[in-house]
């Protein structure tokens, strides 16, 4: 007879049991030891038919292929820059991937990218080594100049993008800031008015702590009316990238 | 070293407004919790918004030094824990550590906050010496400002320990406080560009041109200055700066009051 | 036997009060209070994240360094001086080697998860409140764990068994004592660290180890409540 030990969405612990017997399987951050099943990570039980997976509420970065990061540049080197991918791992920018014009060789990077620098940039290539590649050249793919970075849960990611973007299209509209949220949890903010991007600075700071509870949409719906004073229509599922 | 970001505070500041949506002389929330450690004679724990320092003093009995036989000893530390941010390393006090003890340790002895001379138990031969070590727990800017409102509270709290045959008994607390005559602390101003600003959070200390840390004794005279920055600072700027300092450190002395 | 009745009048079984507390270092990419009596431990985690000196890097796996320390003013008696010595080393050795078998780095190559460990007030039992925080720490920082840690000391003190000795107790005089810390894997229930001074016989030892298998699953409870608590506080 197998039993589910947990609920959907529930908190769970390294090392608690989620479910008894060889009906269910371990899914992601589980794993399977002689009739149990148990967590491994500090995470939302998800229970998608028989497979058990845990959502993670922490953790840093884990740099993905075909992710679209903000990264910063750390260094300049011989033939490209390094940036800090706010992992434990930095990237190599090659020159080729940098820009659509020709650099000529010995040319001033910092001309195109300087030390300090944050690029919206997508990862090309990740080693098993952890060796990672960015390239510049992509739709989207910019130097970020004026505004503010603020790091997140990079775990939080998805619930601050919302179901294609309905979420970041909200706060957008509401505070008429401009916003790139990268895969790793740095995001660019940029408004016109100081105090409209401060909201919406607190507004990405309450979904990262209140995202695990249901309703999440409603409640950032009705802080964003009750903080602004307007009526806000929340379009989900719908593509609503304005800016 | 990040152009963009100290821009952008410039922008927000030329608006009358901070990163966190503060007016330029504003603290953060200010909090002050007395004995915090039992093991200690006396302790306090302050927070400046996401920065929390606890401060302990220890109480030692030491043979005075020749040329100050009736007088106690004061020592200062700091140790900068890199549990406290991801920017402190292990090893042996950086500069930064060192700076900060050394400021506070001035503020404290140049004001006399301490009457060191009734901490002589028998001239040339038995004094207190009063350690205070200050140890972060989180940094999240303004360390200096923290680092003196928690010594100054640890000081506050301090009860001696008993003497037993000359040694220093410390499982018998008495109800004696130290001989307290002020109650010296800082304010930091910093500058960035045209502005003045108090309480730096970590993206505002990266950027700014110029500190000057200000501390003060009750009666508003000051007891210990320290600039720090790159950047230079005009007579004028100084003396802004010290005004800040001083109506500022009124109202962080009232944290000590409850 | 006469040590029947505790000096502060716990039963055998019986740790001091316990307090545990994620998420108090908001720097960090992981943290958490364990309280047990008057001996406090801060545990902050950071990382996994690059591993300087480079020498030290291992390029199969991530790498677990802990750093355990006791601020100046948290010693029983005269001040502890700044700075890291033999014992405050070999702590911090332990209680890698106590962690370690939970912990899984293998996507991490070459980077390293550092544990910071810090003790503002201390009674007896350090080293075992350093790992019960670290291990929630750990947990709270998201690394991938089979199971957290806990542990405690326990151990005979004029041939009774107790559990969670605190300061006086380690100093009795008027028999042998022998001080046991443990730490233990609740699930499988497991040793992963194991000291012992004093004077202890083997069946001593037995009954003591069993104790603080018993002693570990309430720990555990207090642990698993802690990391629960914080998004509980969040939700608010």
């Amino acid at each position: 007879m197998s039993e589910l030990l947990v609920k959907e969405k529930q908190v769970t612990v390294p090392g608690e049991v989620l479910a008894e017997g060889m009906d269910y399987l371990p899914g992601n951050n589980t794993y399977r030891e002689g009739e149990k099943i148990f967590s491994s990570k500090l995470g939302l039980a998800s229970v998608d038919g028989r497979a058990i997976k845990l959502i993670p509420l922490s953790g840093k970065y884990l740099p993905k292929e075909g992710d679209t990061i903000i990264a910063e540049v750390i260094d300049i080197l011989m033939s490209g820059w390094r940036v800090d991918t706010g992992s434990a791992y930095s990237a190599m920018l090659n020159m080729k991937e940098a820009t659509s014009e020709f650099i000529q060789k010995g040319a001033d990077l910092t001309k195109y990218y300087d030390f300090g620098d944050h690029i919206v940039c997508k990862i090309t290539q990740v080693t098993s080594q952890m060796l990672i590649d960015v390239s510049m050249r992509g739709p989207g793919l910019r130097k970020l100049t004026g505004g503010r970075i603020i790091r997140a849960n990079p775990n939080k990611v998805p619930r601050i993008i919302g179901k294609k973007g309905s979420m970041v299209s909200m706060i957008k509209d509401a505070t008429g800031c401009r916003i790139t949220v990268g895969q790793n949890g740095v995001i660019w903010l940029q408004g016109e008015d100081p105090n409209m991007e401060l909201l919406a600075v607190k507004t990405m700071r309450k979904i990262e702590s209140e995202s695990h509870i249901s309703g999440l949409t409603d409640r950032i719906k009705s802080f964003l009316e009750k903080e602004t004073g307007k009526k806000i229509s929340a379009k989900e599922g719908e593509k609503n990238d304005v800016r | 070293m990040n152009k963009a970001s100290r821009k952008h505070i410039i922008e927000l500041l030329d608006k009358g407004i901070r990163l966190d949506g503060r007016k330029p002389d504003q603290y953060r929330e200010v909090s002050v919790e007395f004995d915090v450690t039992r093991s200690a004679e006396g302790s306090a724990r302050v927070k400046i918004g996401d920065t929390e320092m606890i401060t302990g003093v220890k109480m030692e009995l030491f043979e005075p030094y020749p040329d100050t036989p009736d007088q106690g000893s004061l020592m200062v530390g700091a140790e900068f824990s890199p549990m406290a941010s991801p920017e402190f390393e292990s090893g042996p006090p950086g500069i930064e550590s060192i700076e900060l003890s050394r400021v506070i340790d001035r503020g404290i002895r140049e004001s006399q906050a301490i009457d060191l001379k009734k901490l002589c138990l028998k001239k040339g031969e038995l004094c207190w010496m009063v350690v205070i070590d200050m140890a972060p727990i989180n940094a999240a800017g303004n360390l200096f400002d923290a680092g003196a409102l928690s010594a100054i509270a640890a000081i506050k709290d301090t009860k001696l320990p008993g003497i037993k045959d000359d040694q220093v008994d410390y499982d018998n607390k008495t109800e004696d406080p130290l001989p307290v005559k002020k109650v010296a602390l800082s304010v930091t101003v910093c500058k960035i560009g045209k502005h003045l600003i108090i309480d730096p959070l970590p993206e505002e200390e990266k950027v700014i041109d110029a500190r000057l840390t200000v501390a003060t004794d009750e009666s508003g005279e000051l007891c210990a200055l320290q600039k720090g920055g790159e950047e230079p600072l005009s007579v004028e700027e100084i003396d802004k700066m010290v005004e800040l300092g001083i109506e500022k450190g009124k109202e962080l002395r009232a944290k000590l009051e409850s | 036997m006469t040590y029947d009745k505790r000096l502060d009048g716990r039963k055998a079984d019986e740790t001091r009060p316990i307090e545990a507390k994620v998420g108090v270092v908001k720097n960090a990419d992981g943290s958490a209070m364990f309280k047990i009596g008057s001996t406090v431990a801060y545990a902050a985690v950071y990382g996994p994240r690059e591993m300087y000196p480079r020498f030290q890097q291992n390029p199969q796996k991530g790498v677990l360094r802990c750093n355990y320390n006791m601020m100046p003013f948290s010693g029983h008696g005269n001040r502890v001086r700044p700075g890291p010595n033999r014992r405050s080393k070999e702590i911090g050795m332990v209680t890698e080697k106590a962690l370690l078998p939970v912990i899984d780095l293998s996507k991490f190559p070459n980077a390293v998860v550092d544990v910071f460990i810090e003790l503002p007030q201390t009674d007896a039992g350090t080293r075992c409140a350093g790992i019960c925080a670290a291990s929630m720490a750990l947990a709270d920082a998201g690394i991938i764990m089979k199971d957290l840690v806990a542990s405690v000391a326990v151990g005979s003190v004029d041939h009774s068994i107790i559990a969670d000795l605190n300061y006086d107790e380690e100093a009795y005089e008027d028999g042998p004592v022998a001080d046991i810390p443990v730490a233990i894997l609740p699930n499988s229930g497991k040793v992963t660290l194991l000291q012992m001074d004093g004077e202890l016989s083997r069946e001593e030892l037995k009954k003591s180890l069993e104790l603080s298998k018993k002693v570990c699953k309430d720990i555990y409870e207090v642990q698993k409540k802690a990391l629960k608590a914080k998004f509980e506080v969040e939700s608010k």
